[in-house]
């Protein structure tokens, strides 16, 4: 029976590919492509179908023929039968790889050719897109900023727009607060660097050839000196992919494990498929790599210092945000914005979403209170009021709120007692009772520069009134303060004036409206973090839920070496870097302790760079410039989209396609893992399947395609695609989803969007930190704290020790109680490099802030020639180049002769860089302001020595960790000097002398110490 | 006989760009014959976003201006234009001919609001169009409006009368009344740009702290006339707005409980903070 059955499948299948043949002309031109000889067999050879493909024509037949290029073995007829028979089960299929009983014979190349073509029999047919008439098309795509409309035309995007939904698609969500019924407007919303999309596939920076540098030879002479001057010269994808497949076997043959590096950015192109956490993570760990072990970035605060006072580690230390906005709506009276400036960050990938609900802050006439040194957007939109502490120095300022929270009885004494462990310590410290200094706000004045009354009545309006604690963009934490020299410090104590106020009562939370929408946070659709096609267990959020879904052959790096990430350069120059693990699983992973070189490894000396520019994004960058002419680094391939920042510094280039440019699938704003239900920033969810709207431009070819066919080149192939292509794996995802609940497939992929249906009227999730003001087991849907994570019981109280919210750290007196950079309650310790600093303030004395950049998306969009360039708060054209655009204030552009749209030297030691001046009201004296994440370097003499014209600010920013014991950022604040550029290429460094050391551009000055 | 208008709130616009981009993202490398011909890919800004910042730190706003084609129902450019290379339509938009105002670089100079840019690749007039190409094939309004988060811009097809009604009713206005050429682009809270502010910060001490000084009446006098009253907040901050620039002498008192009575004189400029007033 089952063999009678495995014929029939195996004479069907040659009658699919006829019929597919006959019906789809796409078909037709595939088998043009190539003459093969396909077998489809049983383990003993005596049941089988041969298939022969030979100028685009198809012949069959019966049996076995043993001259096959590739053959598809079944253990068995019956295992075979049950594994072909539509539709396909792709578990059982996985288990049968597992279980070896089916296997793939054949060359890499062949067998890849013939799986895709038996995909393709399955989706020839498929269509894509709405027509609109004229010859346009449209489809849909999904960018770092939003889904989007993609109209083409004749091959070419003609442009892009948000979604605006029809009759067809669900009604959005109601709020009634306050007599008043708020509702979002039925369309998608757009951040900048989404509508800078068009400009930014036709950018004329785009690689579209694979390029080696001129004077690289594999087999001579490398010149690694000579990166980023040398030319390059365009080379054939084969002769490209041989070289770096060949480099990969020549590493590991000669070093050993550990011997390539792959360093990628924090972001990528959006899209499940392509993410750097699928498919790069998939190739990644077939291959083995050392891992360039990321910090918390964005979250640095929360991760190494909140969250030992209120767990939440899984989310790096931010917590829960569920029905927050209703919450604020109805119940609340005020609403301080601290370090928040969510109109500039758009919640990252939440577009102008959030914005629109804060305007509504207005409607229900509720207080704002915004701290930041720049008066920022999300002010310059509200209003209110704006309050100025000296950037690293907002801890001095909330001891004070605190303390006249103490000293008049303003705050919730009974949740104090009931719901937290050791105020009294800390109340000690606050009271100057532990080291005879009162934390009074006439004390802050000094270290802020905000005036005592203004302390006093924002401590006293605060402790009367009903308030949100909005920190950072996202409200629960993200962005701001926490990634400057004291962001550690400034995150714990902002746990700590929301405890003394009672979090979780009705109106007293952590929220700035950008999270906790009412959307439906129980339909599933997997976040990127969740790992697509990875395979990968334990660097992606997978296990949670997507593995079972989307079954999927696992993956995993068998070299446990990593660097971490903020000492990359010293790993390479000096051959030894220390740091501590981000792992979100409980609050004491982060006690790990990385080195490097692991023992037993090889020292790295491949990198394998693949996406955005370093020299933007992280601190002191002219270390990464040195770290890239080093001969220590034999060989370096980096893998992009744009020629940018050091793409120009590597031997091989290989030219990525954008996501416009490939199939894929994804949710808007859906991230997973550490930012689980990041959709809550939506008004509505978004799942869109990402059209490949036009071809590839050049000869760029999407990630998938690239590391597949280096896979092939290392005998990988099959067991990096499973057989398939991206489109397949994209329908794999969707099938793993509850999207079949509510759409076909064929329908999505033609309309390509669909918004998720809100909850039933009476439905909702609850309120986030209800449940533990009231004393009841955890309610919110979230899968965290792991289970073993309760003290108690299980879903009873907090992360912590005590499952109190912990003024003073169990963790921290467990783990070290006499570090004084972290101590178990939060104390106001000085930046090693602020204003208070005189060694450091004296020749550099004002205080230069790099906050998230508000038109690109980290450099994604910057530079590049795109539309962006022409928006004068981003760059500037002077003199036929658009430089960075830096604020500075009138006072400090008066004192120094600096007019408006001068070019400006900006500097410390560790380098200079050339801004446009951007003399502004919005900062006090003593202060500028230029976001991070340049993507543009481009040394005006010397490379590594000499002022930068392309505006990475990030070479001025201390490389130095927040904590010794950590792995953390403190690089969004720096102490510069600045003055009008005379033109000169010199940087001007100081010789070198005691006093400056804090300055000085190594961090091995700070040496971490040994345990 | 229903027209096309455009209705910008100053008090919403963040200064986000989506508009400007949106405008690029349509008209660079995008001819529209009959409308439009391309936009070049830097240096035009058909939508154009100006900006005020006004007082001083800590009591500062900033107010952002989009600015476009005003599409005037007696719009200057139409006058200058040679051949009838500028017209309007029924619906109220107006057109720059791209084929007709070829050559006709004196255009440029014939907008008294600025808006109409020189393509030299194209040697064309250019301005925003209210992307009369995407209206008469059915879209439902501008992609600027479209891609407005904040309902800073708003476009409405409407008579006239209705119009007036709106402008009325919504506090709408002109950007240069005094030029007369009726313009179809209305402005909502223009005083935030155009306007300009007294305001201060009260205080007071006592036992050697100083503290704000919130509720005291505070009335602001123009030529002896009380001319406006507010009340300082709990930070001690009062503000006057709605003044016009340069608008000479006024007197600020400030009356509080326990207090004696103060006052301040000041000679309006621009927006004015009077900074921290000891009573």
């Amino acid at each position: 029976m089952a063999s009678l059955k495995f014929s029939l499948i195996l004479f069907g299948l040659n009658l699919l590919l006829r019929i597919q043949a006959w019906r789809y002309p796409s078909f037709r031109e595939r088998l043009k492509e190539r003459d093969i000889l396909a077998q489809l067999k049983t383990r003993d050879g005596r049941q089988g179908r041969w298939y022969r493909i030979s100028n685009g024509r198809i012949s069959s037949g019966a049996g076995v023929r043993n001259d096959a290029d590739v053959a598809l073995v079944f253990k068995t007829a019956g295992l075979a039968a049950g594994l072909l028979m539509p539709p396909v089960n792709q578990l059982d299929q996985i288990n049968a790889l597992k279980d070896f009983n089916l296997a793939m014979e054949g060359d890499e190349d062949a067998a890849a050719w013939w799986t895709q073509t038996m995909m393709l029999t399955q989706t020839a047919g498929w269509e894509y897109g709405v027509d609109q008439g004229n010859g346009v098309t449209r489809y849909t795509s999904m960018t770092n900023g939003g889904p989007v409309f993609v109209y083409e035309k004749d091959g070419r995007i003609i442009r892009i727009t948000p979604i605006v939904f029809d009759d067809t698609d669900p009604e959005p969500w109601t709020i009634e607060a306050r007599g008043k019924t708020f509702t979002p407007p039925r369309k998608s919303s757009l951040a900048a660097h989404g509508q800078n999309w068009k400009s930014m596939v036709y950018s004329p920076d785009r690689l579209l050839k694979p390029l080696k540098r001129v004077d690289f030879d594999p087999d001579g002479e490398r010149n690694p000196r000579n990166r980023g001057k040398s030319g390059y010269q365009e080379i054939s994808w084969d002769e490209a992919l041989d070289i770096v497949a060949n480099e990969i076997k020549r590493q590991k043959r000669e070093h050993g494990p550990g011997a390539i590096a792959m360093s990628h950015g924090s972001h990528h192109t959006w899209g499940n498929i392509g993410y750097y956490l699928s498919a790069a993570f998939r190739f990644i760990n077939a291959v083995g790599m050392t891992r360039v072990h990321h910090n918390p970035d964005s979250w640095e605060g929360w991760y190494w210092g909140a969250v030992h006072h209120w767990g939440q580690s899984l989310r790096v230390g931010q917590c829960e945000t569920y029905g927050t906005v209703e919450d604020l709506m109805k119940e609340s009276e005020m609403v301080v914005f601290w370090s928040s400036n969510p109109e500039g960050t758009s919640g990252a990938y939440g577009a102008f979403e959030g914005a629109i609900r804060r305007q509504w802050l207005k409607d229900l006439d509720i207080e704002v209170v915004h701290i930041d040194p720049f008066y920022n957007d999300t002010a310059q939109m509200l209003g209110g009021k704006w309050i100025a502490p000296k950037p690293t120095t907002d801890t001095a300022l909330a001891l004070a709120i605190a303390h006249v929270w103490i000293e008049e009885g303003l705050y919730d004494k009974e949740f104090v007692e009931t719901k937290t462990l050791g105020f009294d310590v800390w109340k000690a410290y606050v009271m100057g009772d532990e080291d005879g200094v009162p934390k009074t706000p006439e004390w802050q004045e000094a270290e802020t520069g905000v005036p005592a009354k203004t302390v006093r009545a924002l401590a006293r309006n605060w402790g009367r009134k009903k308030t949100y604690l909005g920190a950072g963009g996202w409200g629960n934490g993200h962005g701001g303060a926490c990634r400057n020299p004291t962001g550690i410090q400034w995150a714990r104590v902002m746990v700590c004036l929301i405890a003394m106020q009672g979090i979780g009562k009705p109106g007293v939370n952590m929220g700035n409206l950008q999270w906790g929408t009412p959307v439906d946070a129980n339909f599933y659709f997997p976040g990127y973090a969740e790992g697509g096609m990875s395979g990968d267990l334990h660097h992606t959020a997978m296990a949670v839920e997507l593995y079972q879904r989307m079954p999927q052959l696992p993956s995993m790096n068998t070299n446990d070496q990593q660097i971490p990430r903020l000492q990359l350069p010293e790993a390479i120059l000096e051959g030894k870097a220390e740091g501590y693990i981000w792992d979100g699983k409980s609050i004491e992973a982060q006690f790990n302790k990385i080195s490097y070189p692991k023992p037993g490894y090889s020292k790295v000396h491949m990198l394998y760079k693949y996406g955005g520019s370093i020299f933007g994004t992280m601190s002191d960058t002219n270390r990464h410039v040195e770290m890239y002419r080093s001969p220590e680094l034999e060989f370096i391939v980096n893998q992009s989209i744009w020629n940018e920042g050091e793409a120009k510094f590597a031997d091989i280039i290989l030219p990525a396609c954008t996501n416009m440019e490939r199939p894929d699938i994804s949710e808007w704003a859906a991230l997973g893992g550490y930012a689980h239900h990041g959709q809550t920033q939506l008004n509505h969810r978004v799942v869109v399947f990402q059209h490949k709207v036009i071809e590839p431009l050049g000869e760029s070819k999407s990630d998938f395609r690239i590391f597949h066919e280096l896979a092939m080149r290392l005998g990988l192939g099959a067991y990096f695609s499973e057989g398939m292509s991206e489109l397949d794996w994209a329908k794999r995802e969707f099938d793993a989803s509850d999207l079949p609940k509510i759409v076909k497939w064929k329908d999505f992929i033609k309309r390509g969007y669909v918004v998720i249906p809100n909850n039933p009227e009476g439905v909702k999730d609850p309120v986030s930190w209800r449940w533990f003001y009231e004393g009841r087991k955890k309610d919110v849907p979230e899968p965290m704290p792991l289970p073993s994570d309760y003290t108690e019981e299980y879903l009873k109280g907090l992360q912590t020790q005590s499952g109190l919210i912990e003024f003073e750290c169990q963790s921290l007196k467990r783990y070290d109680p006499d570090d004084t950079e972290r101590p178990p309650i939060v104390k106001y310790r000085p930046a090693y490099e602020g204003p208070s600093n005189p060694d450091v303030a004296a020749r550099h004395p004002v205080q230069l802030i790099t906050p998230h950049p508000r038109y690109s998306f980290h450099t994604q969009g910057d530079g590049k020639d795109t539309f962006l360039n022409d928006i004068e708060d981003h760059r500037v054209l002077v003199d036929g180049r658009y430089y960075w655009t830096l604020r500075i204030s009138a006072a400090d552009a008066a004192a120094r002769g600096i007019g408006h749209h001068d070019l400006v030297k900006v500097y410390n030691d560790r380098g200079a860089v050339i801004c446009a001046a951007h003399v502004t009201r919005r900062l006090p004296e003593g202060v500028c302001h230029g976001y991070e994440s340049c993507a543009v370097y481009e040394p005006a003499g010397e490379i590594g020595n000499s002022v930068d014209l392309g505006g990475c600010l990030n070479q001025l920013t201390p490389p130095r960790s927040q904590l010794k014991k950590g792995h953390s950022m403190g690089s969004s604040a720096a102490m510069v000097e600045m003055e009008l550029w005379d033109g000169s290429p010199e940087i001007n460094r100081a010789p070198s002398e005691p006093d400056a050391a804090v300055l000085t551009p190594k961090p091995a000055a700070e040496p971490v110490p040994a345990e | 006989m229903s027209k096309w208008n455009l209705i910008v709130d100053v008090a919403n616009c963040t200064n986000c760009n989506l508009c400007v981009l949106a405008c690029h993202d349509e008209h660079v490398g995008n001819a529209f014959p009959g409308y439009s011909e391309e936009m070049p890919k830097h240096g035009h800004k058909w939508i154009e976003i100006d900006r005020r910042e006004r007082g001083a730190g800590p009591m500062v706003d900033v107010a952002f201006l989009p600015k476009m084609c005003q599409h005037c129902d007696d719009a200057p450019c139409m006058e200058k234009a040679e051949n009838g290379a500028i017209a309007k339509r029924d619906d109220g938009i107006v057109l720059i001919d791209p084929v007709k105002a070829r050559g006709q670089r004196h255009l440029v100079d014939a907008c008294p609001y600025g808006a109409i840019w020189w393509n030299e690749e194209k040697q064309v007039p250019q301005a925003w169009t209210f992307d009369a190409h995407l209206l008469d094939d059915g879209w439902a309004e501008p992609r600027a409006v479209t891609v407005c988060a904040t309902a800073a811009l708003r476009s409405v097809k409407v008579d006239d009368a209705e119009m007036q009604r709106m402008v009325r009713e919504e506090g709408l206005e002109e950007l240069r009344p005094d030029l007369g050429t009726k313009p179809r682009v209305w402005y909502k809270n223009l005083h935030r740009y155009s306007k300009a502010f007294i305001g201060g910060s009260v205080e007071s001490a006592s036992g050697g702290k100083v503290d704000c000084v919130e509720g005291a009446r505070v009335t602001l006098h123009s030529s002896g006339t009380r001319i406006a009253e507010t009340a300082t907040d709990v930070y001690g901050d009062f503000k006057f707005d709605h003044l016009d620039p340069d608008s000479g002498a006024y007197r600020v008192e400030i009356a509080a409980d326990g207090h004696a009575p103060k006052s301040v004189d000041v000679t309006l400029g621009e927006s004015t903070y009077l900074g921290e007033i000891r009573l």
